[in-house]
This record gives C-alpha cells, structure tokens and sequence, in this order.
C-alpha cells in the first residue's frame, strides 16, 4: 500500500526527503521517534493506514516524547496525545486542540510542526523543509 | 478590639458549635467574641453518630466541621470547664476552678442528661447510660472485659425502645452481646410508628438476633454474685439474666443552671425561651435541647441547629423567629429502615391515611394526605425508608400523581415527579432548604456533589438526605446546560461501568471489534486506555499483547513509570516491604550500573529513576534473572500491600502482618482495576502501616483481622471503614476477592474507591449486602472472576523479555535504535544525579550526559 497523507510536489520532495523506515516497521497506533538531520520527529502509522509526523518535541513539558503518545480522533481529525500532561494535537495541523489548562513551556509555541511523509516502495520518509 | 462585646456559651454540645460556626461565619466584622465553657474534655462533636464510636473508637471520626474554628482569634473554648453558676446581676458565670467569665450576652446550651426511672439497682456496676463519648467508651470497655471474664457472650439488656433504645441494641450486638429490647409501651418506637409500623419493625428488629419484649416494666435490677448487675424483675413477675444493662428512657433538659439563676421554666422543665430564643433576661438566651420553645423541649439536631442560627441572627440584628421544629426521624441501624415525618399519626382533622403493608417482606408504609389526597401531611416507612428523603420536604406540598407510586416497591409504579418549591427543607439537620442547594449550583458555581456538600453543609450530618441533594444537583446542572453525561467521551455514549458490562457480556476482545459495536469512530486518549483497564480486568492478558500496546496509557504501553523528562523510573515488587539482602545488592548494582537515581518510595519499596527507553528492557533482564518481577508501580491495577512488623519480631504485634500483606500483594498483584488500589496490613491497634488510610486495610486483633475498605490518601483524604470484624485469614481474602472485584465492574474510569464507596446507590451498607449477603446474587462470579485471576497472573515483565517483536518497542529511535536522546541533561545533586533545570542549562553548568553503557543484551 502506498500512502500519500500531504500532497507534496514530487520534485521539492526527493531533493530534502530522508528515509527513515521501512513502512511495516510501523505498529497501527503506535508513534516511533526519528532522528533526521539532528531533529527529532514523532511518526505514526494510524488503523487506517495513514502516516502523519509531528515534532517529538512536547511544546508543555519540554520533554521530547510525543512518539510515546496516545493517537486518537477528535471529531473527524485525527490526533495524538502527550504523554506527560496529555494535551491533544491535531495530527493534520499541529494545532493544539485541548491545552489542558497549561501554558507551554516559556519560547515554545503551543501547536506542532508538522513535517510532510511520503511511502515508496515500502520505505516512509520524511520531509522536513515541508515543515513550517 | 475594646468595643467587641463577648459571648459566653455554657455547654460544648453540638448546639454550641453550630452557634459558634454560624456567629464566625457571619459576624464579619468581628462584633463579638465568643467563649465556650465545655463540661466534657473535648471539643463538640457529633453525638448523632454516637453509636458508631463503638466500632470506629476513633473519636475523631465524630469531629464536627473544620477544626480550626477553635484556633480562630475570637473564639476561646475551655474544654473540661463544667459551669456551676451564674450571676445575672454581675453578668457573669463561674466555673468548677472558681474562675469567673464576664458575659455581654449568654447563652445556654447545656443539652440534656439521660435520664432513668427510679429503678432499684440502676446504680449497679454494669448499668450505664449513653449520651456521651466517655459512657460509650465505659460501655464498650465493660463489655469487653465481661465477656473475657466469663468466656461467653455477654447478656446485654436495653430499657426502652425507642430510636436510642434500639441503636444501643445494634451496638451491643456489634460488641458480640445479645441483645434483649425492654419496652414499657405497647410497641417499639411508639412516639413515631403505629400499630401496624410496629408490628413490621418488630419482625425487622428480631430478625437482627434482637429479642423484643413489649408492654413490660421493669421493677429492679438485681446483683449478681459479683455485686454487678445479674438479672432484671419485671411488673409481671417474670425475670430475666443478664450481665449489662443500658437504660435508653428519655432525656431530661439540663435546666438546673437556668433554675438556680432565676430563669423561667417550662412546665416538664427546660428553660423558657421566646420564638427569637431569648429567656426572661434580655442578656440570656437558651438553645438546643435545653431550651423550651413554644413549649416543648425537643430532643433532636434540626431544631437545635434553627435555634442557634435565630440566636446568632438576632445578635447580629436580624429578625427571624423559630418557624416550629420538624420531628421528623430516621432509624440509624443497620439493616432496619424506619422513618417517620410530619404528622405521620394523622392528627390533621379530615387527614387520610394511605397504607401499604407486606408482611413478608417485611413492608409497612403510611402516608397521610389531606383529604383531597392532595396534600402531603406526613408518613411512616417501615422496611424500606428508600423515598424519606424525597417525601420529607414534601410535607405540605401537592404529592403530584398517583401518590400509590411512593408506597408501592420501586419500581412498580413510577414516582410521581414533582419539583420541590424552594423553600422545601430538604437537609433538616443542616436546615437548608432546595433553594440553597439550587443556589449553590447557579449562584455559588457549585459543579458537583462534594462542592454543594462543602458550601451548604447539606449532607454532611446523618446524611439521610443525600440521595435527595444529589437529585437536585444533577438537576440542577442539567437545566444550567453543564454536561453530566456519563458517556465516557466522544467515541463512548456509556459510563465506565455500563461499557464494562458490554464487554463482558458480548466477550469482544479487541478495541476494533468494540468501538464498531459499542462506539463510534476510532477512539482517543481517553477511551482507549478505559477499554485496555478493562480487557486486562476480564481476561488479565498482557497489556502489550495484539493491539493492545496502542491502547495503554503512557505508563503501561512501557510499563515504566514516565519522568518529566521523558525517562522512566523502575521499581520492583518487594511483597509487603520485606526484601532479601541480595535484592537490595542487585538493585544497588544496577542503578550504579546505569546511573540511576535511587529513592525509597513511600509504598515501601525502591524506585530507580532516570532509565531510558531503550535501556528498561536490560534492567529487567537482570532483574527477572535474579528472581524480582515488576512492581507495577505504572498501572492503573494493585500498587503495593504496606505492612507493619507485626507479631513476629514487635513486642505489640498479635498477628503476622507481614504474611499477610505478602499473601495479599502475591494474590492481587497484577489486577487491572478503574484507578490504582493499595492496600495495607498493621499488626495490632497501633496501626503503624497506616491502613485506614488504603482502599483495603486490614488489622490483626487478638481473635483474627478486622478489614476496613474505602480508604484513601490523595488530595481528598478519607479513613476506611469497618466491613467485616475478627475473621480468620479466608474470610479476608474472601471479602477482599469480592469487594475490589465489585468495584472493578462497577466503579468510573479513575474513580477510586473511597468515592466509589460513597457514591455507590445505598453506600457501603449497600456494598456490604451485594459481598456478605450476596444481594445481587454475583458473588459465585466475583469468586471466580478473582480466582481465575489469580491462576493466570504471569510477570509482565517477563514476558516482554521472551517477546522479540514485543522488545523491538523499546528503542530509542528507528532509525537509530541505540542512540540515547541527545537532549538529556543531568545534574549532580547530594552524590547521585538529577535531570538540569533550564536554567542549569542556558548557564552551560557542569552537565553529565546521559550514560552510554551498553543497553543491548
Ligand atoms: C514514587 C512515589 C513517591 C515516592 O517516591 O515515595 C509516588 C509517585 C507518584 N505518584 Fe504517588 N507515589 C507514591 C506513593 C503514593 C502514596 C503513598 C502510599 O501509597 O502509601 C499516595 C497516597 C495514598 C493513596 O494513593 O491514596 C500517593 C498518592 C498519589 C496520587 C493521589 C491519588 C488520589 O486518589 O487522589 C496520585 C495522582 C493520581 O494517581 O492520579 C499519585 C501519582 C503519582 C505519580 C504517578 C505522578 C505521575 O503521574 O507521574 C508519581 C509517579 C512517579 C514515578 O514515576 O514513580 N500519587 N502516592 C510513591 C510510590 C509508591 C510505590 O512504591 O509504588
Ligand atoms: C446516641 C444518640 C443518637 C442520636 N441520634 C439522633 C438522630 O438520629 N437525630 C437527631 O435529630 N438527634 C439525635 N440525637 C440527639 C442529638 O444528639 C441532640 O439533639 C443534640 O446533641 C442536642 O444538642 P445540644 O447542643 O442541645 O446538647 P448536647 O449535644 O447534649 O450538648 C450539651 C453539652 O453541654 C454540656 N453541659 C451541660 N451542662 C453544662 C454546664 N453546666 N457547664 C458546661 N457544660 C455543660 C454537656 O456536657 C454537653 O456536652 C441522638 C443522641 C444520642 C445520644
Ligand atoms: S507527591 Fe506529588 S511530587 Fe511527590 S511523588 Fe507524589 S505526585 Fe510526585
Ligand atoms: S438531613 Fe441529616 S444530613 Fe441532611
């Protein structure tokens, strides 16, 4: 199966995609942290069979564990909780979607970048000059 | 200061501190200061729950309100400080040390005194009254000592059978005695059932082991061999042995201060107050069971409480009059329901009386209505009291409906639904009427139960009328548009307990499987974990196994507790806080190994802090290998068993509390329950492990364990409460077995036990029957359901170390699988290290990266 979860112009994204995985490495539901180009990123593979990444980074703790979270849906966006202080983040946007009554951590702002995933031939990568 | 005026109030009872409360609660400006001259060593406390002293001797479970009333500025009690007169003139009282206290005003609430007929050898040692903690404690402690004496169960014997008479009957049942009830009138609780309720209360009263004896007077109370009391002789010639008597006929007002001063008195004493409960004297007034209002003495909370509120009003310049005291009462023992409000023998003239009667199920209900049969005049519930609380500030509104609907079982014919008009009392005892409970919610932003509890003080005396106040309150924040709904969230339209019931009943297995069949969409942070609690509560396989990694909680999903820096700690199981010395090495070893953090955590065990994702599974290696397992100290299932020594090793110990906390850990360990459970073990009184404060303590006495449940510390802290007393070691596990398997099925997402207890319909008595008398007819299940448990408990952590797919979830990375997380920083703080603080970090101060030994085994 062969997913495409952000439309992404295929000449911008050979020139800065990384392999990071081979896509069956990736447990439905369950997020895997990447190292690509020093930053961390957080990838999920969701049931239906969609790939999204946001930064590992948690924006209210600090701590880089967002690939430890709980994937959801709120609504009809999908999303992943932290695992710390479980604020919700829509995994299409980055958004911050429940905060949790907690502010995040001073310089960090409260939504996700989101880094834009392709999977060819089995192989998922990543994109992060797709990232804002 | 010099222009507040000063208060004295003679007696400590409840009364007082309802006046003392109220006057600092409203007497913001500090017009008066208020001394209270106590007769009894403690502070007021609730003598309504008297009774309960017996089981709990634990006299702060009868404290009233917040403590620190007494630590306020302007209030000065003087426990121990009996008042022996009063001079008006002087406007001043002296106590029983000679010292006098100057009043402005006075205020007497001095309460009443039990009173016995003049029975010859009422004076005999073994004849008590009860009205006080002390006569309680004397009581229980002569039992006790009688019983050891004579090597079998003491012959207790209540005079009088009314609402105190036959809670000294429980209680004395409770301390191992038999109870007969001796009753002059024609039948129990005569001042507030009829015949046919006394008949049906009777049958409810011998039912409990309790012998009855109607229409009998008791001319003398006879020594015994030893001089104490031995037997009873009654008007009709007969005679009965016995070993301890407790006199329940009737309180008399404790007037004789008001008498010497001066004071008007009421025709069977008291002293005379107006409506505004001022006496004769301007500068006195009288409150409570002492004073004789509108001309009776009453002996019950609710009136006093009015009376000390219109005091405290008038003092502070406010109008209100005493609108006329609610009789209305309710038994307080257990297993026997009676209750009986307004005019509930139909002395209204042109009243009718609705009765329903059911011999055998030991039914009697009465209401009287007007006649029209539209107005509620009053009742009496015999059996089942269950609609008291909703029919009690009906009294005097339109019943609504088929009135039938409140006499039939529920369930048969439904309730009629009325609104109750604001100003319906519904908490008598606090006096807060429907309004205020409403206001709470709209005015006071009162989201909850506890909330309205807190800012009403409904509920919070003898707490008859809870399910009432509940019922508003949902109500209430129904109308106020705030959600209630138990759906447990947007992919789950039921609670907790009603998806559990789903699960198990339709045997699904899987989280796709159940969201498609009970749910919609694909679930979230918040339903996934609930259902992943509740597969490993039912079938108790492995949190990881199939897809069940992607449904556990943070913790669970690593099964390691996660820092704030996104590291985990470690804590193996040490089973009732006893650990071999070549445990302690290894764990020793490994943190140095690692360069863990290392901490004694207050579960009587050691945690390991600062162990990275892909470091837990080498940790566990060597900690399986050497025979530990994990400690659980992640889930959301039985956390740690705490003991005490216990009788092997501590002078005090009577039972080995340190078997029994490792038998308990190894029984439920692994048990996947709504919220975490503890659970502690003391051997003997002293209670050094702290039990009460569990969801289940157990502590040894000399004849077995006595087991308490519902105990919690937190930011709510509640003591558990007694369920079953001196069993043996089966019994224990039996009960425990039943009461958390209970919980398990039936408690919220997250809710532990001790609001579970509280808010389960009909509260722990009610839990009590569904586990002791198996009311629901589930007890084989629980049985089952726990010992099937027990069989297939496996070490988790074990099982992961086998699993290779399962181990290839510990990596740090995917594409790196051994790298460390660069972002990791230490500090060293008294000679191990810390996560560095931001600030520690911008400075660039000495860190200690994150310790790269081998992690791969
Ligand atoms: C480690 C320990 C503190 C210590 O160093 O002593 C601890 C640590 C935490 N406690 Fe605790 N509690 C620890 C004993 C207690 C105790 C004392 C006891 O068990 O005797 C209590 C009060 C008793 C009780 O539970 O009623 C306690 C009441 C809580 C509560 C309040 C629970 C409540 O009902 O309100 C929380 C919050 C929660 O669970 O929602 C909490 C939560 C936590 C959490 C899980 C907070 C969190 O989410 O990270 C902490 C986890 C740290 C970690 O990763 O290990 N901890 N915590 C103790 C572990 C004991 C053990 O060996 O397993
Ligand atoms: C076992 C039991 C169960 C009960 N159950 C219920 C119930 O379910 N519902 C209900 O409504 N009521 C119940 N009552 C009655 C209720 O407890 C009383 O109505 C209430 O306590 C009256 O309060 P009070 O302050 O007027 O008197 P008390 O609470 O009796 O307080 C008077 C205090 O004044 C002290 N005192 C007396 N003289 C002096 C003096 N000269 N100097 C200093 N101090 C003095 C006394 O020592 C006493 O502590 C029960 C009573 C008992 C004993
Ligand atoms: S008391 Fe608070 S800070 Fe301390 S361990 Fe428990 S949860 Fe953590
Ligand atoms: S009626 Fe007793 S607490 Fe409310």
């Amino acid at each position: 199966m062969t997913t495409v979860s952000q439309a992404v112009d295929s000449a911008t994204a050979s020139a800065t995609r990384t392999a990071v995985c081979a896509y069956d490495r990736l447990t439905p539901d369950l997020g895997v942290a990447a190292l690509v180009g020093g930053q961390q990123v957080a990838i999920f593979r969701l049931s239906d069979g969609e790939v999204y990444a946001v930064q590992n980074l948690c924006p209210f703790s600090g701590a880089y564990v967002l690939s430890r979270g709980i994937t959801g849906t709120r609504g009809d966006v999908p999303t992943i909780a932290s695992p710390i202080y479980k604020q919700v983040f829509s995994l299409l946007t980055g958004e911050c979607l429940v905060t949790m009554d907690k502010e995040p951590k001073p310089g960090i702002a409260p939504d996700l970048a989101v880094y834009p995933v392709t999977v060819d031939n089995g192989q998922v990568y990543i994109d992060l000059a797709g990232g804002e | 200061m010099s222009d507040t005026k000063k208060i004295v109030v003679v007696g400590g009872g409840m009364v007082a501190h309802r006046f003392v409360e109220a006057m600092r609660d409203r007497d913001t400006d500090g017009q008066y200061s208020v001394t209270v001259l106590a007769e009894e060593p403690r502070a007021p406390y609730d003598r309504v729950a008297l009774t309960s002293y017996f089981t709990h001797k634990d006299p702060d479970a009868l404290a009233l309100g917040d403590p620190s009333l007494w630590e306020d500025e302007l209030v000065t009690l003087e426990r121990d400080a009996l008042v022996e007169s009063i001079d008006r003139e002087a406007h001043s009282v002296t106590d029983r040390y000679g010292r006098e206290h100057g009043y402005d005003h006075l205020v007497l609430a001095t309460g009443s005194y039990a009173w016995s007929p003049p029975v010859e050898g009422s004076d005999l040692p073994g004849v008590f009254v009860y009205r006080t903690v002390d006569d309680v404690a004397e009581l229980r402690r002569y039992v006790e000592d009688r019983s050891k004496g004579l090597g079998r169960p003491v012959r207790g014997a209540v005079i009088g059978g009314g609402l105190l008479g036959l809670e000294a009957a429980g209680a004395l049942q409770e301390l191992g005695a038999t109870s007969t009830v001796i009753q002059f009138a024609d039948r129990l609780m005569n001042l507030q059932v009829d015949e046919g309720g006394g008949q049906a209360l009777t049958r409810l009263i011998e039912k409990l082991g309790v012998t009855v004896k109607c229409n009998t007077a008791t001319t003398a109370i006879k020594p015994g061999k030893d001089g104490s009391a031995g037997s009873l002789e009654f008007a009709d010639g007969g005679s009965q042995l016995v070993d301890v008597v407790v006199f329940a006929t009737g309180v008399r007002p404790r007037d004789e201060l008001g008498r010497t001063a001066g004071l008007d008195m009421g025709e069977r004493g008291g002293v005379v107050v107006d409506d505004t409960c001022l006496t004769a004297d301007p500068d006195v007034s009288a409150i409570g069971e002492v004073a004789c209002i509108q001309g009776s003495c009453i002996g019950l909370i609710a009136p006093g409480n009015t009376m000390a509120e219109i005091a405290v009003d008038r003092l502070l310049g406010g109008d209100s009059t005493f609108p006329g005291a609610d009789t209305s009462a309710k038994l307080k023992l257990l297993g026997v329901d009676v209750a009986s409000f307004g005019d509930a023998f139909a002395k209204t003239p042109g009243a009718l009386e609705l009765t329903y009667a059911d011999p055998v199920a030991g039914v009697y209900k009465k209401l009287v209505v007007t006649d029209d049969a539209r107005t509620l005049l009053g009742g009496i519930l015999v059996g089942d009291a269950s609609a008291y609380a909703s029919l009690r500030p009906l009294v005097g509104s339109e019943v609504g409906g088929d009135p039938a609907g409140w006499l039939l079982p529920e369930g048969s014919v439904e309730r009629p639904n009325v609104e109750l008009p604001d100003e319906a009392g519904v908490c008598s005892c606090n006096n807060v009427s429907a309004g205020a409970i409403r206001g709470a919610v709209t005015e006071h932003g009162c989201t909850d139960l506890a909330g309205v509890k807190a800012c009403t003080k409904a509920g919070t005396s003898c707490g008859s009328c809870l399910p009432l106040v509940k019922k508003i309150v949902g109500t209430e924040l129904e109308k106020s548009g705030i959600e209630i709904s138990n759906a447990l969230c947007e992919h789950f339209d039921m609670s907790r307990a009603q998806l559990f019931s789903a699960i198990q009943v339709s045997e699904l297995r899987t989280f796709s499987e159940i969201i498609e069949r009970f749910g919609t969409g694909r679930g979230c942070d918040l339903c996934k974990p609930a259902i992943g609690s509740i597969l490993a509560s039912l079938y108790n396989e492995h949190v990881l196994a199939q897809d069940r990694a992607a449904l556990q909680d943070t913790n669970d999903r690593v099964m390691a507790n996660m820092q704030k820096d996104g590291t985990y700690s470690v804590v193996p199981r040490v089973p009732g806080g006893e650990i071999l010395p070549e445990h302690l090495i290894l764990i020793g070893q490994i943190a140095q190994d690692f360069g863990l953090y290392t901490k004694i955590t207050g579960g009587q065990r050691i945690d390991m802090f600062g162990a990275r994702l892909e470091q837990l599974p080498s940790i566990w290696k060597r900690l399986v290998d050497a025979g530990m397992e994990s400690g659980h100290a992640y889930g959301k299932s039985l956390r740690t068993v705490k003991s005490c020594v216990g009788s092997t090793w501590c002078r005090y110990g009577v039972q080995d509390s340190v078997g029994m906390a490792i038998a308990l850990e190894l029984r439920y360990r692994g048990l996947r329950s709504p919220h975490k459970l503890k659970l502690g073990v003391s051997g003997c009184a002293r209670e050094c492990a702290e039990a009460r404060g569990k969801d289940v303590g157990v502590i040894a006495t000399d004849a077995g364990w006595n087991v308490y449940v519902g105990g919690n510390g937190g930011f709510t802290p509640k003591h558990a409460v007694l369920l079953v007393e001196d069993v043996d070691d089966e019994t224990v596990f039996k009960v425990i077995d039943r009461y958390l398997m209970y919980y398990i099925r039936t408690a919220d997402r997250l809710q532990r036990t001790a609001p579970w207890q509280e808010e389960h319909e009909g509260g722990l008595e009610a839990i009590r029957e569904v586990i002791l008398e198996d009311s629901l007819g589930i007890c084989a299940d629980l049985d089952e359901h726990m010992a099937r448990h027990i069989d297939t408990y496996e070490d988790e952590w074990k099982a992961v170390l086998n699993d290779p797919e399962r181990l290839a979830q510990f990596t740090s990375f995917v594409n790196a699988p051994d790298q460390p997380d660069p972002s990791l920083a230490y500090v060293e703080q008294r000679g191990q290290r810390r996560p560095a603080t931001q600030d520690e970090r911008d400075s660039g101060a000495v860190l200690i990266a994150p310790s790269t030994l081998e992690v791969r085994s």
